[in-house]
C-alpha cells in the first residue's frame, strides 16, 4: 500500500526536515543540484554566504553583546531606578534583551541560507535548555546562544557538553555554581567580611547531566552516581554571574575525596579534572549515544524512532567519537529517512509552523512581539520553557484545541497582512496555511 | 430540566408531609437531586516539586528544625515570619495563611506524606507517572483523568474536560475528548468566514490527531457561542499572572452550567534548588500565589462549591534535609492540599512517617504513607461516581479503609 517516494517527494520531504520549510527557491535548487550535494553544502555551514540575514540581524542591539555590556546596558529594574534611568522598562531592561534572542532565532530560522544548521542549533538548544528567565539567566543566553551552542552545534558532541558544563548560563541556571564541597563550610569568612555561606552540594546539574544531556533516565545510573557527579563538579563555578560572567574553577570549593561514578573511580586529590573525567566518561558512554541517537532520529524521521535507525546512528555515534556532523549525515541519508510512512509524519512544532508559513508567504518580517506572541500561545515561547527537559519533540504534545485555533488564526492574519511587522510578499490563500496539511512536514 | 423536577419533589414532599410520613426521605431526594447537578473535579497540578515539608510544616518535629537551619519555618506564635498552627502538630507555610479560615470551617483537607510511590526523582518521569496514574509504568496510552472520563456521563459534550493551558496536559490525554483554552474571550476566530471551510477539511483530513483536536474545538466553539453572553465575569480578584487567570476561568465555566466535569490548570516554579527562602522569598511568592488563587476561586464560587472539588498534585517532594545552597532536591513524599463543599476538611490526613535518618526514604527524603492514587480515587467514587476505579487506575487497589477525605 505504502509506495516509494517519487524524487519530487523525496525534494520535498528533504527540505521538510533539514530546513523551516521548503521554499520554491530551495526546491528548484536541490532538483538542479541533488539532494547528496546540497546535504554536503549544508552540513559546512561557515561556507554559506549568509549577508542577507546578517543584515537583518544588525537591526538587533543585543545579540552582539558581552554578558558584562548587557548587565550594564539593560540592568535590573531596580538598578536603573538607582542610576536614575527612566526609560521604559521594557526598551532598557533584561527583558528586551530576551526579546532580541527570540527575534534573532525567528529571524534566522526564516531567512538563513544555513536552514541545516539552523535546525541543528535549535535541537540542541532545547536539549542543553536553559531557562533565559531564570534571573541572572536573562544576561547569559545572549552568549549562551552565540559562545556555546553554536560554534558546536555541527562539531563533536563531547566539546558541545563540555562547552555547556562551563557556560555561566548552564551554571546558574542547574545550580552548579553554588555546588560546593560540604568541607568548606569549616573556612573562615571571606576577605570582603561577609560571612560564609552554608555549603554542602547541590545536584541539581548532575541529575540533568545524566538524565537529560547524556545517558537518558533509563541509562544505568543510579542516585549514588548522582551524587557523585555533583561532588565532581563542585567548584566549577561563575565569576560574577552579573557582570563580567566567566567559568571559573575554584579550587578552594572543590570536594577533593574519591569518587566513584558508573563503576569508574575517581582518584582522591583531583581537582577541576574530576569534572572533565565525568564530562569524557558521559559523553562516550553508550548509552549517551543510544539516547542521542534516539532523540536525532525523533528529531528528523518519525515520533517513534525505528530501532534499527537508532541503532544504525548510534553505530555513527560512537566510531565518530560523538561526530554530529556524521550522524546527521547518516540519520537523513539512510532508507527509512525517505521511508513512505516518514513522509508528512511530523508535526510542525510552533517555530516550525510559523517560520515555514512565513518562509511560504516570502514574508518581510521583523519578528517583533506582535509575530512572537503567536508562538508563546501555540506553546513555545523561545528561550523560555521552564524545566531542564525543554519542550516535547511528538506530535501530540503540539496539537490541542487551543493551539490549533492559534494556528488557524495566525495563518488567516499572516495571510491578510494583520501581523504588524510583517508583509507577504506572495499571495498565499490562508486556507492553505490554517489547513490540517500545513500543519505537519 | 432541574427547576420544574426539584419544584415536584419538594410539592411531593408537602403531599408526604401531609400525610404525617417522616420528611427526611424528602429532604435527602430533595438534595440528591442538588447534587446531580454536575460533580466537578479541578486539578491543579504544581509542576516542579513542592517542598511539602516547607509548605505544611510539622513544627512538632525536632527534626524538621535540625534538617533546616537555614530555611526552617519557626513554629507557630505571633507574627508574619511564623508558622499558622493547624493542629498543635502541623502548621502552615505563613504565606499560605490565607488558607487556615478554609481548613477551620472544614473545606480543606491536607494529606501529609503523599505521592506517587515510584523512586524515580526525574521531573519529567514523575510527572508522567503522576499524570499517566501509573506509577513505574511509562507506556500507558492515558493519563487518568481521561480514563475517568471515557467511562462517565455523554461523551460528546466538547465542555467536560477543559485543561486551561495552550498544550494538552498527559493526564488528559486520551480517547476521550479534552478543551483547551486561555480564555473565554481569546478563545474565537479571528475570522469567521474561514472556519466552515475549515472544520471541513479538518474533518476530512484522514489525520486522526488533527480531525480530534478541530473537532473539540469547533464544537466547543460552538456551544460557547451561545451561550457567550451569559458566562459571568469573575466576582473575586485573583492573582495576577496565569495561574490566577487560568482558576477565575475555571470558574467562570462552572457558573456557566455548560457541563464541566473535568478542568486542569497548573502552576510552575517550584524547582526551588538554591535560596528557595523561608517566611518570605522564592518558594514564599509561589505558595501566596497558590493560596490566594485558591482562596478566591472558593469565594468566588460560593455555594456552588458543593458541587466541586478541588486537589493539587506536584511530582515529588523534596530533600527532608536542606542542600548546600539553602535550597532542596528532589525527594519523595509531599503535601496534597484537597478544597471543596464536600471534604472533610479541617484536618490533616495521612500516617506522619517521622523524620529521624533511620526512617527516611532512601536515607534522605519523607516517606509515603499514602499513594495519591488513594486521594484521587476516594474522591473519583465518592464525589464523581465513578465506579470502575481499577480502569482508572489500573493495578491499583484502593485501601481497604477509606481515607474519609470526601463525604
Amino acid at each position: 500500500m505504502a509506495t516509494a517516494l517519487t524524487q519530487e517527494q523525496k525534494i520535498t520531504h528533504f527540505l521538510n526536515r533539514a530546513s523551516f520549510g521548503a521554499t520554491r527557491e530551495e526546491t528548484e535548487k536541490v532538483a538542479r543540484i541533488g539532494i547528496p550535494a546540497y546535504l554536503e553544502e549544508q552540513l559546512y555551514p561557515e561556507r554559506i554566504p549568509d549577508a542577507p540575514v546578517e543584515e537583518k540581524l544588525k537591526g538587533l542591539k543585543t545579540v552582539h553583546l558581552s554578558s558584562k555590556d548587557l548587565f550594564e546596558l539593560y540592568p535590573p529594574p531596580n538598578q536603573a531606578k538607582a542610576r536614575g534611568l527612566t526609560v521604559s522598562s521594557l526598551m532598557q531592561g533584561p527583558r528586551y534583551v530576551i526579546l532580541e534572542l527570540q527575534q534573532a532565532r525567528l529571524l534566522r530560522a526564516v531567512y538563513s541560507q544555513r536552514q541545516l544548521y539552523e535546525m541543528v542549533v535549535d535541537f540542541w538548544t532545547n536539549h542543553f535548555n536553559v531557562f533565559a528567565a531564570k534571573g541572572a539567566d536573562r544576561w547569559l543566553v545572549t552568549s549562551y546562544d552565540r559562545d556555546t551552542i553554536r560554534p558546536h552545534a555541527l562539531g563533536r558532541f563531547r566539546e558541545l557538553l563540555l562547552a555547556t558544563a562551563q557556560s555561566p548560563a548552564m551554571l546558574f541556571y542547574l545550580d552548579n555554581w553554588l555546588s560546593v564541597s560540604p568541607e568548606a563550610s569549616a573556612r573562615p569568612a571571606t576577605t570582603n567580611g561577609q560571612p560564609p555561606a552554608r555549603r554542602g552540594i547541590n545536584e541539581n546539574y548532575a541529575r540533568e547531566l545524566l538524565e537529560l544531556h547524556t545517558l537518558g533516565v533509563d541509562g544505568g545510573y543510579v542516585q549514588k552516581d548522582v551524587e557523585e557527579v555533583a561532588r565532581c563538579f563542585t567548584g566549577w563555578t561563575i565569576r560574577r554571574p552579573r557582570g563580567d560572567a566567566e567559568f571559573r574553577f575554584e579550587p578552594r570549593l572543590h570536594d577533593r575525596g574519591e569518587k566513584t561514578v558508573l563503576g569508574t573511580r575517581i582518584p582522591a586529590g583531583g581537582g577541576m579534572e574530576d569534572g572533565i573525567k565525568v564530562i569524557d566518561l558521559v559523553a562516550r558512554h553508550p548509552s549517551t549515544a543510544r539516547f542521542l541517537a534516539t532523540k536525532l532520529v525523533r528529531r528528523f524521521v518519525a515520533d517513534d524512532p525505528p530501532p534499527p535507525l537508532v541503532m544504525q546512528a548510534a553505530e555513527v555515534f560512537r566510531q565518530s567519537d560523538g561526530d554530529i556532523k556524521a550522524v546527521v549525515r547518516a540519520i537523513v541519508t539512510a532508507p527509512d529517512f525517505y521511508a513512505p510512512q516518514a513522509f508528512a509524519a511530523k508535526v510542525k512544532k510552533p517555530l516550525e509552523f510559523v517560520a515555514s508559513a512565513l518562509r511560504t508567504v516570502a514574508a518581510d518580517t521583523d519578528a517583533a512581539p506582535p509575530l512572537l506572541r503567536y508562538l508563546a500561545r501555540m506553546g513555545e515561547p523561545l528561550f523560555l520553557a521552564q524545566p531542564p527537559t525543554g519542550y516535547p519533540d511528538i506530535g501530540p504534545s503540539w496539537i490541542s484545541p487551543d493551539t490549533l485555533l492559534t494556528r488557524m488564526n495566525f495563518a488567516v492574519d499572516l495571510a491578510s497582512n494583520r501581523i504588524p511587522g510583517t508583509r507577504a510578499g506572495r499571495e498565499v490563500d490562508p486556507l492553505v496555511l490554517a489547513g490540517p496539511e500545513f500543519q505537519r512536514r | 430540566m432541574a427547576f420544574p423536577r426539584r419544584l415536584f419533589l419538594k410539592n411531593a414532599g408537602l403531599a408526604l408531609l401531609a400525610l404525617g410520613l417522616p420528611p427526611s426521605f424528602v429532604v435527602r431526594a430533595a438534595e440528591g437531586k442538588k447534587s446531580n447537578r454536575g460533580k466537578i473535579l479541578v486539578v491543579v497540578f504544581q509542576r516542579g516539586g513542592m517542598d511539602g515539608l516547607n509548605a505544611v510544616i510539622p513544627f512538632k518535629e525536632p527534626a524538621y528544625y535540625s534538617l533546616r537551619p537555614s530555611i526552617a519555618i519557626s513554629e507557630p506564635a505571633s507574627g508574619d515570619e511564623r508558622a499558622v498552627d493547624l493542629d498543635g502538630f502541623y502548621a502552615l507555610h505563613p504565606a499560605l495563611a490565607q488558607l487556615k479560615g478554609l481548613f477551620e470551617r472544614r473545606r480543606l483537607a491536607i494529606i501529609h506524606a503523599t505521592g506517587s510511590p515510584d523512586n524515580t526523582r526525574s521531573h519529567f518521569d514523575a510527572q508522567d507517572y503522576m499524570e499517566l496514574g501509573t506509577p513505574g509504568v511509562k507506556n500507558t496510552p492515558d493519563g487518568w483523568l481521561s480514563r475517568c472520563l471515557t467511562k462517565n456521563g455523554d461523551a460528546a459534550a466538547p465542555f467536560r474536560a477543559v485543561a486551561l493551558t495552550a498544550r494538552l496536559p498527559r493526564i488528559l490525554a486520551g480517547s476521550a475528548r479534552a478543551l483547551t483554552m486561555t480564555s473565554v474571550e481569546e478563545f474565537r476566530f479571528r475570522n469567521e468566514s474561514f472556519a466552515t471551510t475549515l472544520q471541513k477539511l479538518y474533518a476530512t483530513s484522514g489525520d486522526p490527531l488533527m480531525q480530534g483536536g478541530a473537532k473539540s474545538l469547533f464544537e466547543g466553539m460552538a456551544v460557547l457561542k451561545k451561550i457567550a453572553d451569559s458566562i459571568p465575569s469573575a466576582t473575586e480578584s485573583y492573582p495576577a499572572g496565569r495561574f490566577g487567570g487560568s482558576l477565575r476561568e475555571i470558574s467562570r465555566l462552572i457558573k456557566a452550567d455548560i457541563g464541566l466535569e473535568i478542568a486542569f490548570t497548573e502552576i510552575e516554579g517550584w524547582d526551588t534548588h538554591a535560596n528557595q527562602g523561608g517566611p518570605s522569598g522564592q518558594m514564599a511568592n509561589r505558595l501566596k500565589e497558590l493560596a490566594e488563587g485558591l482562596s478566591a476561586f472558593y469565594g468566588d464560587l460560593g455555594d456552588r462549591m458543593e458541587d466541586v472539588v478541588l486537589i493539587t498534585l506536584s511530582e515529588f517532594g523534596r530533600t527532608a534535609r536542606e542542600n548546600g545552597n539553602r535550597g532542596t532536591d528532589h525527594g519523595h513524599a509531599n503535601v496534597m492540599f484537597v478544597l471543596g463543599g464536600s471534604v472533610k476538611g479541617g484536618k490533616v490526613y495521612g500516617r506522619w512517617p517521622g523524620l529521624e535518618p533511620e526512617v527516611l526514604y532512601e536515607g534522605r527524603d519523607l516517606n509515603l504513607t499514602t499513594d495519591f492514587r488513594a486521594v484521587c480515587g476516594e474522591i473519583l467514587s465518592r464525589h464523581m461516581g465513578q465506579k470502575d476505579l481499577d480502569r482508572v487506575f489500573p493495578g491499583y487497589k484502593l485501601p481497604a479503609r477509606p481515607l474519609g477525605i470526601v463525604a
